[in-house]
């Protein structure tokens, strides 16, 4: 390993310009003769599209799908079989499906004379009664969000495993409904784009706040009816996505098409209200789940009913079915045992898409199988770190393959827990609830385990039917003629630190320092295809693509400078930025000058491609990484006012070798929060009209500073045997445990009173509620 | 979302103010924290927006033997840094710290609070606890209402277009009074969801207590003696008040009371 290589803490060379407000967004792109627009949005969940009407004055400033001529809505297929197909339309049609839907877009110098525009345009809508239950959805009379549907159903699956027999014999058997709160996720910077047609290249231009350039230009491809190559897709500095940016939004295609229309450059921002009503929901779950065990709490089988509310229509491209599929695949979490049977329902219903948040169903899944194993630890009479020792997969059964066919690499797990015990100080925990508190609030606590599939390729996306499956990830290298490296991957860092991370990887393979590094990604134009930024997958397969790159460039250096220090190709090395041999050394800018500038002294057979090249990575196990880890939360439950205070918090994770362990860490924090967020805090609701009930950060209430706990993190490094340096996709790791871990916490506080909190958020009026509802009982 | 075009004026003196907010449509504005935020998602549309927070008729501070005089202008971070006089032996600075964040503390004014009228925000509980008072300046000069009165509901300030909060009267307290000051927010800085002032001060014959974060103006109960012995006296005010349409509701807004006289050293600070 190298100082500055993979392991090493290099700080992020990103933050000077970003912690200095120094970045570049989309926000900050002003182009000369540039125009805005706003959006005319249905204020109704749903309804006929009668009419839009604008007033005299504003013709050519007003634009309906009618104008947009030759333009296709966004298709999301899943290639899962039963799957039922939504188009949506850039802009509605004859039916507006939830409210904040974009119908018609204003276009004005600025974003306020545009909204000056939309307000004055008039929507002719018949209201229908709006279907907002995703339980309700599948009824007969339930109202059709799409009208020639038999149902409200975009997918059913089904996993029938036996479980009869298992349950027969349960000692314990334990069933819970569960819910998470469908949410918004909330990046510092919303969405945003800047279209502009491009004369000199014949080209679109869209820059874009994304995670996947290259996707979103297939899809806009798609919808325009452009050959890709007439469309360029570049994302500045983004400043968030956590899955909002992974998709390409109908507001997109609409700036897009404004932009070729008008010939002039077209900006669209997103504001925040946008933000909360318009799109960026995700996480609505539902559980009815039974788990089986015997009496010593050992898993038997597990029976689940889950359904997703998937919103109005498929998102390209990950469609509406991602969420229920992975259910029905990985609800079984980081346990062994013999009998599972799951039937998931990806409800379509008179809301806003769902869009696959950083954890994906692991957040909700987590917090339904942790919920679980509690309840079976309350009825066992065990401590709930017992019943997940004695459940957990063992280290010597690795590699795994569990009850859905998931394919573990290797780890610890119940390592992870012992840990997070000792931590935590579990003990003295229980000690201090046995003497209370002093002001009379009640403590708990809480743990969750998870394992998270990370960096999946083909083999796993091909059968979650997603439309874009992963292949292999490349990247371009090359020497520039003074020495230095640059670096182009096609994923696009929205904070994952790829500019310091995969400086450092190559540093790692050419010993060059990381400071003589340049890294730029996320633009179609300059850098290899790539499907992106998600998943967890960036560490695996660019740490890869860039090591993989990187070594067959290094061999091409090292060819060069064995022949300027006569050695033989065998016998020399980079070390140090030069190619070392047995009698000296010739540093690697010495070797690129003479490649690029005194060719007559390379040797006859030099490789005539270059210092340049793109080179592909793919582990030969495609299945995924596994990382783990187990949470531990100490509550403190105010009886009177419901108000929970975490006191302690700490993450036992194993992300295998971490390419830069401050980066992780900020990933778990960032990601941790998030999952408070999730636990305790974020709920965007809709009234029984389909009415979203906030919009503002004043009615949606994310979490900030003063109620994050000290984060307290603690490394196992089980390095991956799949994967080029033994590094696991982690990205998103940490949004995944916290609800389960809180809410269990909150739980085993107030197991005394008999109250058991089932839903997400578990808010001070939840709390209130549900101690109010165990005293009427009582 | 961007505000709706509106003309700002920037008048030079009290009178040029009121001349102004007498237009159509006309508002004032003084710290903007929460007409900023209403013009952005246009929920508020005046034609004209009256900037006062430079008025230094406003800005002035004056003690009396009774209290002290507020410009309506002087910002909550002043009475929290102590910039200027507190009468009430640190309740007042106390409560302006507890205020959102201190960005808006920064720019946020006490006159301000009064006039907007929100039931969750700090000053018209808090101030209607103490027994403040407001100065309201109209075309007969200046008239003096009880904070508590200065609201007819929510966002309803009992104010004539035309009329302008000009300043606020705080008590001076005396030494044995005992003052408790405590809300309820899901998160640093937000609205409250109960909050209350209980106020005793033997020597003035002042036994108070009001609550907020109401779904109109602040309850106030003048005599809270009774409560303070036997807390359940609160259900018969709450009723008339409607702080018990459920039973989350009763149990926040009691909470805030018993621990607001734990503060005080009232009651003793036992969850139930």
């Amino acid at each position: 390993m190298r100082p500055k290589g993979v392991g090493a803490s290099v700080p992020r060379r990103e933050d000077d310009r970003l912690l200095r407000g120094r970045g570049r967004f989309v926000g900050d792109i002003r182009m000369a003769g540039q125009v805005e627009i706003a959006f005319v949005r249905s204020p109704v969940a749903h309804g006929r599209l009668r009419g839009v009407r604008a007033p005299e004055r504003f013709a050519g400033r007003v634009f309906t799908q009618a104008d947009m001529t030759g333009v296709k809505g966004i298709l999301a297929r899943s290639g899962l079989k039963g799957f039922r197909v939504s188009e949506q339309p850039a802009l509605a049609t004859d039916k507006v499906r939830f409210a904040g839907e974009p119908v018609a877009m204003c276009v004005a110098e600025t974003r306020a004379e545009a909204e000056d525009i939309a307000a004055e345009v008039a929507l002719d809508i018949e209201a229908l009664p709006a279907n907002v239950d995703m339980l309700r959805a599948a009824a007969p009379d339930a109202p059709r969000v799409h009208d020639d549907w038999p149902d409200n159903l975009f997918l059913e699956t089904f996993v029938d495993g036996d479980i009869e027999r298992a349950a027969a014999d349960a000692a314990i058997r334990v069933t819970r409904k569960l819910r998470t709160s469908r949410q918004c996720m909330a990046p510092l910077e919303g969405k945003g784009c800047v279209a502009v047609w491009d004369r000199h290249m014949e080209q679109l231009l869209l820059w874009t706040s994304t995670q996947m350039p290259h996707i979103v230009r297939s899809g806009l491809a798609e919808c325009l009816g452009l050959e890709e190559r007439r469309i360029r897709v570049a994302a500045p500095d983004v400043g968030g996505g956590f899955g909002w940016k992974g998709l390409l939004q109908p507001e997109e295609v609409c700036a897009a098409w404004l932009a070729m229309k008008l010939d002039r450059p077209v900006k669209w921002l997103e504001d925040r209200r946008e933000h909360l009503v318009a799109a960026a929901n995700c996480r609505e779950h539902h559980y009815e789940i039974t788990g089986y065990a015997d009496a010593e709490g050992r898993l038997l089988a597990l029976d689940a009913v889950a359904h997703v509310d998937a919103g109005a229509y498929s998102v390209y491209p990950f469609s509406a079915c991602l969420e229920a599929a992975q259910v029905g695949s990985i609800l079984p979490g980081p346990y062994d045992f013999p009998a599972f049977r799951c039937r998931t329902y990806s409800v379509c219903t008179n809301k806003p898409p769902i869009v696959p948040y950083r954890g994906v169903a692991r957040t909700g899944v987590c917090f339904a199988m942790e919920s679980i194993i509690d309840a079976i630890a309350r009825e066992a009479r065990l401590e709930p770190y017992e019943v997940r020792l004695r459940n957990l997969v063992r280290p010597e059964q690795m590699p795994f393959r569990n009850v859905t066919g998931k394919d573990f690499d290797m780890g610890d797990y119940p390592e992870s827990v012992r840990r997070a015990v000792a931590m935590i100080g579990h003990d003295a925990v229980r000690e201090r609830q046995k003497a209370g508190e002093p002001d009379g609030r009640r403590v708990g606590i809480g743990y969750a385990t998870y394992c998270e599939q990370g960096a999946h390729g083909t083999s796993v996306y091909h059968g979650w039917g997603i439309p874009m499956v992963p292949g292999f990830e490349q990247c371009f290298a090359r020497f520039t003629p003074d020495g230095g490296v640059e670096i182009r991957v096609g994923a696009q860092s929205h904070g994952q630190s790829f500019e310091t991370t995969m400086a450092q990887v190559a540093h790692e393979i050419l010993s060059i320092d990381p400071d003589r590094v340049s890294v730029s990604h996320g633009d179609t134009a300059l850098s290899p295809y790539s499907t992106g930024t998600w998943g967890s997958r960036s560490a695996v397969m660019v740490g890869g693509a860039v090591a993989t790159a990187c070594e067959k460039l290094g061999a091409r250096a090292l060819r060069i400078g064995a022949h300027l220090l006569q050695a033989k190709p065998d016998e020399v090395r980079l070390e140090g930025g030069a190619v070392v041999g047995p009698g000296g050394s010739v540093s690697l800018d010495e070797v690129a000058r003479t490649f690029y500038r005194r060719p007559q002294n390379l040797p006859a057979d030099v490789d005539p491609d270059g210092l340049e090249l793109t080179a592909g990575y793919r582990p030969v196990v495609d299945t995924g990484t596994f990382s783990y880890a187990t949470h531990a939360a100490v509550v403190a439950v105010d009886g009177e006012t419901g108000g929970v205070e975490l006191l302690d918090y700490v993450v036992v994770e194993d992300g295998g070798v971490l390419l830069n362990p401050m980066v992780v860490d900020g990933q778990i924090y960032g990601g941790a929060v998030q999952g408070i967020g999730t636990a305790l805090y974020e709920a965007m609701r809709y009234d029984a009209n389909g009415q979203p009930l906030a919009s503002t950060l004043a009615d949606y209430t994310l979490p900030g500073a003063a109620e994050t706990p000290p984060i307290r993190i603690a490394h196992m490094e089980t390095p991956s045997p799949n994967t080029r340096f033994g590094q696991k996709g982690i990205g998103e790791g940490g949004a995944i445990a916290p609800p389960a871990a809180i809410v269990n916490a909150i739980n085993d506080a107030l197991a005394p009173l008999g109250v058991e909190i089932g839903a997400l958020p578990a808010t001070p009026h939840a709390i209130l509620s549900a101690i109010a509802a165990a005293e009427a009982v009582r | 979302m961007k505000a709706a075009a509106f003309e700002i004026v920037r008048p030079r003196d009290l009178d040029a103010a009121r001349a102004a907010l007498g237009r159509e449509g006309a508002k004032a504005a003084a710290g903007w924290q929460s007409l900023g935020p209403m013009l952005n998602l246009r929920l508020a549309r005046p034609a004209v927006v009256v900037s006062i927070a430079h008025l230094p008729e406003l800005r002035g501070v004056s003690e009396t033997p009774e209290g002290v005089v507020y410009g309506a202008c002087v910002t909550h971070a002043e009475i929290e840094d102590g910039a200027a006089p507190d009468p009430t032996r640190g309740a007042l600075p106390a409560v302006a710290a507890g205020i959102a964040y201190r960005a808006v503390r920064n720019r946020g004014t006490i006159g301000g609070s009064l006039a907007h009228a929100d039931p969750a925000a700090d000053w018209p509980t808090a101030l209607a606890a103490m027994g403040a008072h407001v100065r309201v300046l109209g075309a007969d000069g200046v008239r003096r209402v009880a904070v508590e009165d200065f609201a007819h509901g929510a966002f309803a300030p009992a104010l004539a277009p035309d009329e302008l909060v000009v300043g606020v009267e705080a008590p001076r307290f005396s030494a044995s009074a005992r003052w408790g000051w405590w809300k309820f927010c899901r998160k640093l800085g937000e609205y409250a969801e109960a909050m209350c002032g209980v106020l005793v001060d033997p020597d003035r014959g002042v036994a108070r207590a009001a609550f907020g974060a109401t779904d109109g103006r602040p309850l106030v109960i003048a005599d809270a003696s009774e409560a303070l012995r036997d807390p359940d006296a609160l259900a018969a005010p709450f009723a008339a008040a409607g702080l018990d349409h459920d039973p989350v509701a009763r149990r926040l807004h009691r909470a805030a009371f018993r621990r607001a006289a734990a503060r005080a050293g009232l009651l003793e600070d036992v969850p139930t």
